[in-house]
C-alpha cells in the first residue's frame, strides 16, 4: 500500500516527477561522464604506451608524475649510452613530448628508429615522415579537426604538412620529427622519455636496477609505467572526482527537498486525511522518505541514460581530446550518492509533514 | 467512571490560544454516551461542536476535564496513544469527504485497513455494508470521477471498514443534495439498527437531526439541552 501512495503521487503530478528525475539525473550524469573520462584518457594513454612495443621506460630524475608533460629531462646522450653500454638492452629510442591542449600532446620521434622498434603505424592514408615538417595525425583527431591528407596546418605556430592518417593505439596521435620539435622547443640535446627494448623482457627488473645504480635516471618496466596511469596517481583527479560527488549530494538534496516540500504543501490536506485515518508519524515519514527513494533511484537511471549521450556527443565531436569510456562500475556510487541526497532532501520535508497537526491539516484549502 | 457508557465526559474544557488571546472553545461539557446510541450534536458555528468531535476523535487533547471513550482516559493519552485511537476506535465521516484523490475507491478504503495493520482481505460483514451502501460498482473509479453522494458512501465505508466502536460524522450531508443527503442519513441509520454502530453526527439540519435517537444542543461550548 505505501508503494502505491508513492507511485499514485508520482503519477499524480508528472511533470513534477518528470522534473525531479532530470534533475537529480543530472549530477550523476556529471559523476559518470566525468569518471568515465578520467579512466578513458588513462586507458587510452596506457594503451598507447604499451603499442610503442618497448619493455622500460627511462625518465628525467624530476618525473614525478606520469603525465610528463613538462619540458624534457634526460639528455639524448643517454639514448645512445643504454643502447650500447646497457648489457641486455637491443635497442633504445628518445621522444619529444610537447604539450597541444590538454591531453593531446604532440611527440617527435626518430622514424626510423622507432619503426624498428614499434614496427611501425598503420597507415590508414599516406605514408611515413621524411620532411622536417611532416606530421602524422591519427584517424581520431583527423577527424576532430577535419584533416586531410596533403593539408598544411598550423599547430604550436608552425606549419606542418599531413603526409600520413595513421590508426591510433601507438605512443601518440601527434607524431612529428623529433629534431623539428627540439629546434621549436630550443631543447637541442634533450628527450622527453627513452624507450627501451631488451632482449628477453625476463630481464627487465635486471637492467632496471643495473641502469638506475649507473645514473640518476628514472626507469619503470613497461608494467610499471602502465600501471602509474591510474586515476589515483594522476594528482588532483580523485580529488576533483570526490568535489562532483559532493556537489551531486548537494544537487540531489536540494532538488527533492524543494520538490518534496513542495509536495507536502500540496498534500496537506492528504496528510490531515491519513492522520485521522489513524496514520502515525513514522507512517507519513516512510511515505515521504519512500518517494525520494523513489525519485533517487528515477534520477539514477535517467543519469545513466544521460552519461550515454554525453559519451555519444563526446564521441562524435571530440573523440581524439577527450576518449570517455562507459564506467558500469560506478552506477551504484553514483546512484548512491544521489540516493543519499534525496533521502537527506526529503528528511525535513517529511517530518515537517509527520508533524502535523491533523486538524489544521484538514482543514486546509 | 464508565458504568457501560462508550463516550463519558465530565467537565470537558478547551481553550485554543489565538496570538496572545485564549479563545475558550469548550466550557465544562457532560456527555454520556450508551454503545448502539445514535445522537446528533447541533448548534451554531462557534458553539464547539466540532471541537468536542475533535476530542472524542482524538485529533486533539483537552484542556482539562475528564474524558474516556471506549474505555480510554484521552486526557492522559500520549500523542501515539490518540494516533492508536483513532487507528481501531472511532472512525471519521467529514463534510468534504476528504477521500485521497490519487486513489480509487477501492484503495481509500483500503489504506484505511491497511493502516490499521489489517492485511487481510475484507470480511463478509463488509461486502454485506458495500452492498448497503450500492458502490460496488464504483469502486474502481477515483474520486473526482464520483458523485457527491458515492464520495460520501466511500467515506463511510472507509470510517467503518476496521468496525470502530465509534461512528463520528461532521456535516456528513452539507455538501449533499436533498435526495443524497436523505440516502446518506439512511444509510447511516442502518449502521446504527443493523450492526449496532455507534454514531455521533455534526448537523446544521434540523431534518438529519430527526434521524438520530437523541439531539444535543450546544452554544457557546455548553450543552443547553437534550431532546
Amino acid at each position: 500500500m505505501t508503494t502505491k501512495l508513492v507511485f499514485e503521487n508520482l503519477k499524480h503530478k508528472p511533470m513534477r516527477s518528470l522534473l525531479s528525475f532530470l534533475l537529480i539525473g543530472v549530477p550523476v550524469t556529471l559523476i559518470l561522464t566525468l569518471v568515465g573520462l578520467a579512466n578513458g584518457m588513462l586507458q587510452d594513454s596506457q594503451n598507447r604506451a604499451r603499442g610503442v612495443g618497448a619493455d622500460l621506460v627511462v625518465r628525467g630524475s624530476g618525473a614525478t608524475s606520469v603525465v610528463n608533460l613538462g619540458p624534457p629531462a634526460v639528455r639524448e646522450s643517454y639514448v645512445k649510452f643504454l643502447a650500447t653500454e646497457v648489457p641486455h638492452v637491443t635497442m633504445a629510442t628518445g621522444v619529444v613530448n610537447h604539450l597541444v591542449d590538454f591531453p593531446v600532446v604532440m611527440t617527435g620521434i626518430y622514424p626510423e628508429q622507432f619503426d624498428r622498434m614499434s614496427g611501425g603505424f598503420e597507415y590508414v592514408d599516406g605514408h611515413q615522415l621524411s620532411g622536417p615538417d611532416d606530421i602524422l595525425v591519427d584517424r581520431l583527431y583527423a577527424a576532430q579537426k577535419m584533416l586531410h591528407l596533403g593539408q598544411t596546418f598550423s599547430l604550436i605556430n608552425h606549419d606542418w604538412h599531413v603526409v600520413g592518417i595513421i590508426e591510433g593505439g601507438k605512443l601518440a596521435r601527434i607524431v612529428v620529427q623529433a629534431p623539428t620539435l627540439q629546434y621549436i622547443d630550443s631543447i637541442q640535446g634533450e628527450v622527453s622519455q627513452i624507450w627501451v627494448k631488451l632482449d628477453n623482457p625476463a630481464n627487465d627488473d635486471a637492467v632496471v636496477k643495473d641502469i638506475e645504480s649507473r645514473t640518476d635516471l628514472k626507469v619503470n618496466t613497461m608494467e610499471e609505467f602502465t600501471a602509474l596511469w591510474s586515476v589515483g596517481n594522476i594528482h588532483g583527479v580523485t580529488e576533483f572526482i570526490y568535489v562532483i560527488m559532493g556537489i551531486g549530494v548537494v544537487i540531489g538534496f536540494a532538488v527533492v527537498c524543494l520538490s518534496m516540500y513542495m509536495s507536502v504543501l500540496q498534500r496537506t490536506r492528504e496528510i490531515g486525511i491519513l492522520k485521522s485515518l489513524g496514520a502515525s508519524k513514522t507512517f507519513i515519514l516512510r511515505i515521504i522518505l519512500a518517494e525520494a527513494v523513489v525519485l533517487g533511484i528515477g534520477g539514477t537511471v535517467i543519469g545513466i541514460l544521460m552519461s550515454y549521450g554525453a559519451w555519444w556527443l563526446i564521441r562524435a565531436f571530440v573523440p581524439a581530446s577527450l576518449p570517455m569510456i562507459i564506467m558500469y562500475s560506478w552506477w551504484p556510487i553514483a546512484g548512491a550518492v544521489t540516493l543519499v541526497g534525496a533521502l537527506l532532501g526529503a528528511l525535513y520535508p517529511g517530518l515537517s509533514a509527520a508533524r502535523h497537526d491533523p486538524i489544521e491539516a484538514l482543514a486546509y484549502e | 467512571m464508565n458504568n457501560g457508557f462508550i463516550i463519558q465526559t465530565q467537565d470537558l474544557r478547551k481553550t485554543y490560544r489565538v496570538g496572545k488571546v485564549d479563545v475558550p472553545a469548550l466550557r465544562g461539557v457532560d456527555l454520556r454516551v450508551k454503545p448502539g446510541e445514535f445522537l446528533a450534536i447541533v448548534g451554531p458555528s462557534g458553539s464547539g461542536k466540532s471541537t468536542l468531535f475533535h476530542i472524542i476523535g482524538g485529533l486533539t487533547p483537552p484542556t482539562s476535564g475528564q474524558v474516556r471513550v471506549a474505555g480510554q482516559d484521552l486526557a492522559t493519552l500520549t500523542d501515539a496513544g490518540r494516533t492508536s485511537l483513532r487507528k481501531r476506535t472511532v472512525g471519521f465521516v467529514f463534510q468534504k469527504f476528504n477521500l485521497l484523490p490519487n486513489l480509487t475507491a477501492r484503495d481509500n478504503i483500503a489504506v484505511a485497513r491497511y493502516i490499521a495493520g489489517n492485511h487481510s482481505a475484507p470480511d463478509s460483514q463488509f461486502e454485506e455494508v458495500l452492498r448497503l451502501l450500492g458502490i460496488g460498482q464504483r469502486l474502481d473509479h477515483k474520486p473526482n470521477a464520483l458523485s457527491g453522494g458515492e464520495q460520501q458512501r466511500i467515506a463511510i465505508a472507509r470510517a467503518i471498514v476496521n468496525h470502530p466502536a465509534i461512528l463520528l460524522a461532521d456535516e456528513p450531508t452539507g455538501n449533499l443534495d436533498t435526495e443524497n443527503s436523505k440516502a446518506v442519513l439512511e444509510i447511516l441509520c442502518d449502521l446504527n439498527r443493523r450492526l449496532g454502530q455507534t454514531i455521533l453526527m455534526i448537523t446544521h439540519n434540523p431534518e438529519a437531526a430527526a434521524f438520530a435517537h437523541q439531539t444535543i444542543h450546544m452554544r457557546d461550548g455548553r450543552i443547553i439541552e437534550k431532546t
